[in-house]
C-alpha cells in the first residue's frame, strides 16, 4: 500500500475543509472497500481522513421539511445499527432485508451507510490494475484505458444503462432499496451549507464518463439519508439471486414495494440490483402494474415489459429471464407480506 | 517482527547446530543467520537427528520466538507513525504504528498475538475476525490507527486465565473441540470469534436475511440452523467443516446438547 497521511476528524466542518483542500485525500468511514482497494492499488489516496467519530450516526423521525413523518439515517451509522434499528425494521422492512443481503455480519459491523452509497463496482477489471479499466485510467489517460469487460468476461455485467466505456455493475444492495423508496441523500458541501440529491439523481450511468461513479462533489460529505413516509410496509421484499445462497454479489436483486387496495395495486416500485450502473428503477413495470389486480400473469406482464429493453453481452443473457423471473417472484413476496 | 530485530545464536544453539552441520557453522554464522533462519534449518534437518539431542532441542524450540521488544520508535521516526493506545485483552497497549497498519498486521507482528489469522486479507474469508468494542470485525480491512481507545478481542482472549495463562476455555471453544468443528483449524480463531458476537447479536434481537418477519422486534431471537449458516457466512472454511461449525454454535446457543455428528472408529 502507498504511504498516506492520517488524520482525524474534529467536527463536520473541519472534515469537509480537509478534504476540500488535498485533491488526494479521501474520507475513511467503514473502510470495507476503500483499505481493500488501496491493497489492489486502485485507490491511491495521499491522506486518509478519518470521520468515524464524527455524531453523524442517529436515526431518528423527520418532524419537518418535504420528508416530514418519514426516518433520517445517520451517514455515519453502521449497516447492522440501521438494520436492526426498530423504527427501520417496523417501517422500512424493505431496506433492513436488503442490507441483511449485503455482506457479512463482520463487515456490516464496519461499513457505514454513506460509505454504502459509496462502494466502487466489484468488475474484475476494474480491480486488476494491469487490465483496462476507463473507471480506474479515465477514457484517453493511460495505455490501460479502455473496458476489458466489454469483450472480455462479462457474466457479472450490465444489461441495462451500459456504455462501449464502461459495462460494471454497482454492487451494493442497500442502495436498491433505497431506490425503491425514493430516499433523499443529504449532502455537507465544501462552503458548509447542506443540499438534498434525490436517490435516482445520486448514482451516474457510466456514458463517456465511468471514473465518476455519482454525482457527489470531492470534499461532499453525506450526513444523512432522508426516508420518506409511505405505505409500502406490509407488502414489500427484497429479492437477491447470487451464485451461493450467502455473502455473495448479485446476479440480480429485486426492491419490491407494493401499496394495495382490496387487491388492486395502488403504487408499485420496483428497482434492481446487478443489472446496471445503478441502482435500476423499473418504472415500465411499475406504470403498468398501477391499478391492476396483484396476480401472477399482470406481474409477468409487467417484468416482461421493463426487460424487453435488456441489452445483454456475451456471457450474461440468462440476466434477462433471470430478472423477468426474479421481478415476478419478488412482487409475489411482496404482495404475500414476504412470504412465498 | 523483522528478521533483522531477532537476535543471534545462543550458545545453546550454536552448539547444537555445530553437532548437527558443523561444515556449515562458520559460514552461516559469517553471513549472520539468526535465529529464524536457524529454527527454519533445524526443521529441516528432520526429527531423527534431533532426537539424540532432545534435552537442547527441546529447550531450543519451546522458547519462545519472542525477544524483549526494542524500545518503540518515536512516531516522527516512521513516515506517518501514528500513536495509539487501545486496549487488547484487557491489557492496555500503547504503540506507534505506520498510519498503512491493518489491526492484524498489529496483532500478529507487533503484539505477537498469530491467533488471528491471515487468509485473504482483502476481507472475503473471515479468518481474521476480532471483537472490537464488543463486535465482530475484520482486522484485516481496519486500520490499527482507527482502534485508539476501543478495546479488542482476539481468540487469545476468550479463555479464563489467570496469571497469564488459560484455565477454562469459552463455551464457543469447548463446543468446537467437543463438535470437531475444524479440520485444519486455520480458519478456527475467525469461526470463533464470529460466532461469540453472532450469539450477542441474537440476544440483542438481531434480525438476518433469512429471518421471516423482520419487522418482529421483540427481544432476544432463538436461533435455526438455517439462521446460524446465514449469520455465520462470512467465515469460510476450505476444510468444510460446516456442519461440525453449525453444531457447536447451536450447542451453545440453545443451552442444550447437540448430537455429535461424528464418532471415533473402533
Amino acid at each position: 500500500m502507498r504511504p498516506f497521511r492520517f488524520t482525524n476528524a474534529k467536527d463536520a466542518s473541519s472534515a469537509v475543509q480537509g478534504l476540500t483542500s488535498n485533491p488526494n485525500a479521501r474520507f475513511l468511514a467503514g473502510g470495507t472497500n476503500l483499505l481493500d482497494l488501496m491493497k489492489e492499488d486502485v485507490e491511491r489516496p495521499d491522506e486518509l481522513i478519518d470521520i468515524t467519530r464524527l455524531p453523524l450516526t442517529q436515526i431518528k423521525a423527520i418532524t419537518s421539511g418535504p420528508n416530514q413523518g418519514g426516518l433520517s439515517i445517520g451517514g455515519l451509522g453502521r449497516n447492522a445499527d440501521a438494520a436492526n434499528h426498530p423504527l427501520v425494521r417496523q417501517n422500512y422492512p424493505l431496506l433492513t432485508q436488503a442490507i441483511l443481503a449485503g455482506a457479512s455480519g463482520q463487515i456490516r459491523n464496519m461499513a457505514t451507510n454513506g460509505g454504502n452509497l459509496l462502494q466502487r463496482t466489484r468488475c474484475p477489471y476494474f480491480y486488476e490494475v494491469s487490465m483496462p479499466c476507463n473507471k480506474r485510467e479515465p477514457d484517453g489517460q493511460s495505455a490501460r484505458s479502455g473496458c476489458g469487460a466489454l469483450e472480455g468476461i462479462n457474466r457479472m455485467h450490465a444489461i441495462f444503462g451500459w456504455s462501449d466505456k464502461c459495462v460494471a455493475v454497482y454492487p451494493s444492495d442497500m442502495a436498491i432499496a433505497l431506490a425503491a423508496l425514493e430516499a433523499t441523500v443529504r449532502v455537507r458541501k465544501a462552503d458548509g451549507q447542506e443540499r438534498s440529491i434525490a436517490f435516482a439523481d445520486f448514482h451516474r450511468l457510466p456514458g463517456d464518463t465511468p471514473e465518476k461513479d455519482t454525482n457527489l462533489n470531492h470534499g461532499e460529505l453525506i450526513t444523512a439519508i432522508e426516508l420518506p413516509k409511505n405505505r409500502f410496509a406490509d407488502h414489500s421484499y427484497y429479492l437477491k439471486v447470487r451464485d451461493r445462497s450467502s455473502y455473495a454479489f448479485a446476479l440480480v436483486s429485486v426492491a419490491a414495494a407494493l401499496e394495495v387496495k382490496e387487491n388492486r395495486i395502488v403504487q408499485a416500485r420496483i428497482a434492481m440490483g446487478g443489472v446496471a450502473h445503478k441502482p435500476w428503477r423499473a418504472l415500465k413495470a411499475e406504470q403498468l402494474l398501477v391499478g391492476k389486480e396483484a396476480t401472477e400473469a399482470n406481474f409477468r406482464q409487467a417484468a416482461e415489459a421493463e426487460m424487453a429493453d435488456a441489452r445483454p453481452l456475451a456471457h450474461n443473457k440468462f440476466k434477462v429471464e433471470l430478472g423477468n423471473r426474479s421481478i415476478v417472484r419478488a412482487l409475489q413476496m411482496a404482495f404475500n407480506g414476504g412470504k412465498a | 517482527m523483522e528478521d533483522n530485530q531477532t537476535p543471534q545464536l545462543t550458545d545453546d544453539e550454536k552448539k547444537l547446530f555445530e553437532d548437527l552441520m558443523p561444515e556449515d557453522l562458520d559460514e552461516i554464522l559469517d553471513t549472520g543467520v539468526n535465529r529464524r533462519h536457524f529454527l527454519k534449518l533445524m526443521t529441516l534437518a528432520g526429527g531423527g537427528l534431533l532426537a539424540a539431542h532432545s534435552a537442547v532441542a527441546e529447550q531450543v524450540f519451546t522458547r519462545p520466538l519472542s525477544v524483549p521488544s526494542a524500545p518503540e520508535p518515536a512516531s516522527a521516526a516512521i513516515e506517518n507513525g501514528v500513536n495509539v493506545s487501545f486496549k487488547v485483552n484487557g491489557a492496555a497497549r500503547k504503540l506507534t504504528v505506520d498510519s498503512r497498519m491493518t489491526l492484524l498486521d498489529t496483532l500478529r507482528e507487533k503484539l505477537e498475538l498469530t491467533g488471528s489469522k491471515k487468509g485473504c486479507d482483502q476481507g472475503q474469508c473471515g479468518a481474521c475476525t476480532v471483537l472490537v468494542d464488543g463486535r465482530r470485525v475484520l482486522s484485516c480491512l481496519t486500520l490499527a490507527a482507527t482502534c485508539e481507545g476501543r478495546s479488542v478481542q482476539t481468540i487469545e482472549g476468550l479463555a479464563q486465565s489467570q496469571n497469564g495463562s488459560a484455565v477454562r476455555l469459552h463455551p464457543m471453544q469447548a463446543a468446537f473441540l467437543k463438535h470437531d468443528g475444524f479440520q485444519c483449524g486455520f480458519c478456527t480463531p475467525g469461526q470463533i470469534c464470529s460466532a461469540v458476537a453472532l450469539l450477542e447479536e441474537a440476544r440483542n434481537g438481531h434480525a438476518s436475511y433469512v429471518t421471516e418477519n423482520v419487522r418482529q422486534t421483540a427481544g432476544p431471537v432463538q436461533l435455526s440452523n438455517e439462521e446460524i449458516r446465514e449469520r455465520m457466512s462470512g467465515n469460510l472454511c476450505r476444510c468444510g467443516a460446516y456442519p461440525n461449525i453449525v453444531a457447536a454454535i447451536q450447542e451453545v446457543h440453545s443451552g442444550k446438547p447437540v448430537e455429535q455428528t461424528w464418532q471415533f472408529v473402533g
